[in-house]
């Protein structure tokens, strides 16, 4: 097994997710070879015996899910992101189509990915697995979020995607605040009211340095983790029209369907409210380290800031 | 009428009398909704006709329990030959198998778990229904269950690369109680197999990957009865059995005609189709 990435990677929190609902007799683990890279592989090691590895081979993975959940099963199946999207048409039509629970999680989401360039770089399975009706699509920001929220996944009922992030970045919530996290709910981590900045994944730490960039500049930034980007906390984005009456969104994923895509169609139905977005334009990525595509392609705090005031410019 | 212990006790005469009655459901339903594949419909309809009559452990009390058996018509397009089979087990009124394809209907083009009480699997997308019946065999096991998954694959079907995904993995996790058929028909949607890629010898490579395989005629009530039979004794892995059949099974200008895959019978076709069955 791999040295385990640094506590602060959501996937070591889909792991450890993992080991908690274990004693769950439903619950089983399917890996198409990844299962080092998403963490499934620590279930894999403890519970052999409702751990499964199907291979190379991801369509068949989603479909043996879907056959499990359809005998009663709680299936959570993991690779790549970017793999997964190799079986959308699975996904939609074995699993979504007949409502099954199955618990689909991505790991090595975003330009994040980092050294292992464009091919394993997913920027668009936020918005693909968006259009699926009843499908609920998730990215926390942290390992510790990931691991509670992976948790409540054995309560709910239909299929879900879950983005996780391959590298370590600063920890969001404790254990405590952690807990509090609810799927389908944002997460308040800073109030403000001159704009409103809704991130996810490992674009939260950045939206909390960028609000803090710009309380030194006088403007007070209110910054929501969306780990639920479907459904989407409506009532909450409401909120912030009210208090706040511009928006940033920042995503580790094209601004073509995902986190901004989301808003946008919210706000846009209703409300007036200037939105810019953070996010990959529409490019594919490169080899690097992530520090430095996260620059190159526009993903940093400074973005972040100089959208927040074009937002509030646009009021 | 009972199966919890396997099929429902009907002998080679009443089998051939029900499938029969199932071919006469298929050309009506078709014609009715002036479209779907009676084509495939008929030509596996002797096959589902032997499964349901002499070995699926069901109860047609309770399509839903738990410990049932399991058929996953995988080529769901040629639903006609499912519902016609759910309607003598009584899961379906005759009102609802003339609904098909209507809006609202119960029998929606492909078969689907969501649909229609009896159905085990959505399909209607090829070369899905192979891993579903492998995950549900995985299932059984862990379960300690000697339930059956059995899988209905189309040849034609067999060209989708997860078909073969599927039954590598069957075999590495010694699924023994996945037991599929498939419809040797030699015709798909465009043409026949032969002219739009021909799959060449299914139960060689099936074998080749650790499968036991039998192949037979699908249109002998006794040979399927028996093949089931053998598919049941099969304990240490997947097997199947490869049946070789006439696309359009009973219906003279349907026989062997690419035309009829996916084409529903017109009035006269139909009144020629209802003479040649009766």
């Amino acid at each position: 097994m791999s040295a385990p990435s640094i506590g602060g990677a959501s996937r070591d929190g889909y792991g450890k997710g993992l080991l908690r609902i274990a004693d769950d007799p439903r619950v089983v683990v399917i890996e198409a070879d990844l299962g080092k890279s998403t963490k499934s592989c620590h279930f894999r090691t403890q519970y052999p015996s409702k751990s499964f590895s199907i291979g190379i081979a991801e369509q068949n993975m989603m479909l043996v899910a879907a056959g499990m959940a359809a005998s009663g099963k709680v299936p959570f199946a993991s690779t790549f992101a970017i793999f997964t999207e190799r079986a959308f048409e699975q996904v939609r039509n074995g699993i979504a189509r007949p409502e099954l629970t199955v618990h689909i999680c991505g790991s090595h989401g975003g330009i994040h990915t980092g050294t292992d360039g464009s091919s394993a770089q997913s920027i668009e399975d936020l918005a693909i697995y968006r259009t699926i009706p009843g499908m609920t699509v998730m990215h926390p920001c942290d390992d510790l979020s990931a691991e509670e929220l992976t948790v409540q996944l054995l309560g709910h009922h239909g299929p879900t995607y879950m983005r996780t992030a391959r590298n370590k970045i600063p920890r969001v919530y404790d254990e405590s605040s952690a807990h509090e996290l609810r799927i389908g709910r944002g997460s308040v981590l800073r109030t403000g009211d001159d704009v409103c900045i809704i991130a996810c994944g490992v674009m939260v730490s950045q939206a909390l340095a960028a609000a803090n960039q710009l309380a030194v500049e006088g403007i007070e930034a209110s910054v929501i983790d969306m780990h639920t980007l479907k459904p989407l906390d409506k009532a909450l984005v409401d909120s912030m029209v009210d208090s706040c009456g511009c928006f940033v969104t920042a995503e580790d994923h094209s601004v073509i369907g995902g986190l901004g895509g989301s808003v946008a169609e919210h706000l846009s139905t209703g409300t007036s409210a200037p939105l810019e977005m953070v996010g990959v334009s529409d490019v594919f990525g490169q080899s690097g380290t992530p520090s430095e595509l996260m620059s190159s392609m526009g993903l940093t705090s400074e973005d972040i800031k100089s959208s927040a005031l074009r937002a509030i410019s646009r009021k | 009428m009972s199966s919890e212990n396997g099929g429902m006790g009907l002998t080679i005469a009443e089998l051939e009398e029900m499938s029969r009655r199932c071919r006469v459901n298929i050309v009506k339903m078709t014609h009715r909704a002036a479209a779907g594949h009676p084509g495939g419909s008929l030509s596996a309809i002797d096959l589902i006709a032997a499964l349901y009559g002499t070995q699926l452990r069901i109860d047609p009390a309770n399509a839903d329990w738990g410990d049932r058996d399991r058929f996953i018509m995988s080529k769901g397009h040629a639903s006609p030959a499912v519902y016609s089979i759910l309607f003598e087990i009584g899961y379906l009124s005759e009102d609802d198998i003339m609904g098909f394809r209507s809006m609202g209907s119960v029998c929606q083009g492909h078969v689907d778990m969501k649909w229609t009480e009896g159905v085990d699997f959505s399909a209607g997308s090829l070369g899905m229904g192979l891993s579903f019946g492998l995950g549900c065999a995985l299932a059984a096991k862990m379960d300690g269950s000697e339930r059956a998954i059995w899988v209905m694959l189309g040849d034609g079907e067999v060209q989708e690369g997860e078909v073969w995904e599927a039954a590598m993995a069957a075999e590495f996790h010694s699924a023994s109680n996945l037991k599929v058929i498939i419809d040797r028909n030699g015709i798909q949607n465009d043409d026949f197999v032969s002219v739009q890629m021909e799959v060449g010898d299914i139960a060689s490579k099936l074998a080749s990957f650790g499968w036991e395989v039998l192949e037979i005629d699908g249109h002998s009530m006794t040979d399927i009865v028996q093949a089931l039979e053998w598919a049941v004794s099969i304990d240490d892995g997947p097997c199947a059995i490869v049946a070789k059949t006439v696309k359009g099974k009973g219906v003279s200008f349907m026989e062997g005609n690419p035309a009829f895959h996916g084409k529903a019978p017109d009035d006269d076709e139909l009144r020629i189709a209802l003479e040649e069955l009766s």
